[in-house]
């Protein structure tokens, strides 16, 4: 390139000036500016459909996957069509319409400030500061009936906030599973709530005491069998307190008053 | 292929790492190593970007005035990795979701800085190309090799197939934590970089000084 600008049209004249002059300077930075904006905006829209796709899908799996749902392969779009989205309010546990259901993103609606609540700081178990007033609830059906409830829940762990799902029984009590789409915590430690025969143990759990307050709990070490609360408890992460102790406050937080609470005893007494 | 670009490519290898002599990206080296999946996308898209940024910056290398040359190069390199991180979220999900944050501080690796500056800027395009390549598969090897260490004795697979049994599964082996944090890497790359100049002395650095030795009845 050096040296060719002679004969080129007068707009490649600046090629010919000394590398180091201010024209140049000024020249040559915003080329390469603009070329490489124009560069990252096209990939960036270009791959944006597939981007959002992605995301969508990934959500879904998990939905599907702490359901029972899903094996590697299955078609997602088509075992998905078995779920109906609702949204409730928090507060009340009222169904709503509000917002479309479907189109719905609980995260985004925690950071919104018409949609959210901020969290009282001695209320705040879960460690999230805020929370979407309206939540979505998946409701999976078997022929016309509603088999399973799955609840989005997040909360933080040692390093980061965890965002997964839980299933519930039409009792509003009893746990079909536990899973995690999102965590930053340790592989091989905290990352373990991924182990799927620590997720298997879930199943069976109960959520609430007979007085009403949430019982379940990861506890420090393994559940011994025909203890008190066996039914209430889980065995802790070995080498992870803090995530397992997370993981209890989240659930602590979200099937509280503060979260579904309100929307389960409802289901408690009057049934889907 | 010619016996240049071979060596080009093959030299980064071992006789010129960028992790084992030129000790440089290190850094990402502790955070991507945990598993092997990790460690090869991560390979992959570092030698993308390597290879390109050295390829456009050696296109223009005659026009870059010295003073901006630096913020026209990490410009270049911040492009190349916002569109490889694009291209993973949309082709490669999970993994990419894996990777994190790393994707993205591939701006911040010497060694793609460290070639740009050193090579593309003095050298034709070929060429400066594939030296990223090689750079990038160089970078690779070390990650590859002490993934392997880490994925295998911290968990008890590789490529998240399981080989060792681990207790909490019903087998025998009982995983190293310390494998799974970022210490261990620091470990391992120093392990590693012993045995290479072990076997290569060539690639020993002479001591910056000596220590010199005092005889006890010398005054100090």
């Amino acid at each position: 390139m050096p040296n060719e600008n002679q004969s080129k049209p007068s707009a490649w004249n600046f090629l010919a000036l000394p590398n180091d002059s201010t024209a140049k300077t000024f020249i040559m930075a915003t080329l390469v500016c603009l070329v490489c904006a124009v560069f990252v905006s096209v990939s960036a829209v270009a791959l944006k459909p597939l981007q959002v796709l992605n995301k969508e899908l990934d959500k879904k799996k998990n939905i599907l996957q702490v359901a029972g749902l899903y094996q590697d392969g299955d078609d997602i779009e088509a075992a998905f069509s078995k779920i109906d989205i609702k949204l409730i309010e928090l507060a009340t546990g009222e169904y709503t319409t509000e917002y479309d259901a479907a189109t719905y993103d609980e995260r985004t609606a925690a950071k919104d400030p018409e949609l959210n609540v901020l969290i009282e700081k001695s209320d705040d178990l879960a460690g999230i500061r805020m929370r979407p007033k309206y939540m979505p609830v998946y409701q999976v059906k078997d022929e016309g009936v509603v088999k399973q409830l799955i609840l989005p829940v997040n909360g933080y762990g040692l390093w980061s906030t965890l965002y997964g799902f839980i299933a519930l029984e039409t009792d509003g009590q009893t746990i079909i599973g536990l899973s995690y789409y999102e965590h930053g915590e340790t592989p091989g430690l905290g990352g373990e709530v991924d182990n799927p025969k620590w997720k298997k143990i879930w199943a069976g759990k109960k959520v609430y005491a007979d007085n009403g307050d949430v019982a379940i709990e990861v506890i420090k070490g393994m559940v011994i069998p025909g203890s008190a609360g066996e039914q209430h408890h889980v065995d802790g992460l070995a080498g992870a307190t803090l995530t397992s102790r997370g993981v209890s406050n989240m659930l602590e937080y979200w099937m509280g008053s503060e979260g579904y609470k309100h929307y389960l005893t409802k289901i408690q007494a009057n049934g889907v | 292929m010619s016996n240049d670009t071979k060596k080009i490519i093959l030299d980064p290898l071992v006789d010129n790492n960028p992790i084992g002599l030129q000790v440089l990206g290190v850094c990402s080296a502790l955070a991507v190593t945990t598993n092997l999946g990790t460690a090869l996308v991560m390979t992959l898209a570092l030698t993308s970007v390597t290879a390109f940024s050295n390829l456009s910056i050696s296109l223009i290398r005659n026009h870059v005035p010295s003073a901006i040359r630096i913020i026209v190069q990490m410009t270049i390199i911040a492009s190349l990795v916002i569109v490889v991180d694009q291209v993973l979220k949309a082709y490669v999900y999970d993994l990419s979701k894996q990777l994190s944050v790393f994707v993205g501080l591939i701006i911040t690796n010497c060694i793609v800085m460290g070639r740009a500056e050193a090579f593309a800027m003095k050298n034709p395009p070929g060429v400066s190309f594939f030296d990223g390549i090689g750079n990038g598969l160089g970078y690779g090897l070390v990650l590859m090799l002490v993934g392997t260490f880490r994925e295998l004795f911290g968990s008890g697979k590789l490529f998240g197939i399981e080989i060792l049994t681990t207790v909490s599964d019903g087998g025998w082996y009982v995983p190293n934590g310390l494998m799974l944090l970022p210490p261990s890497a620091f470990f391992i790359i120093g392990l590693l970089i012993w045995a290479l100049r072990a076997w290569r002395p060539v690639q020993v650095e002479t001591a910056d000084f000596k220590i010199k030795e005092v005889n006890g009845t010398e005054a100090v």
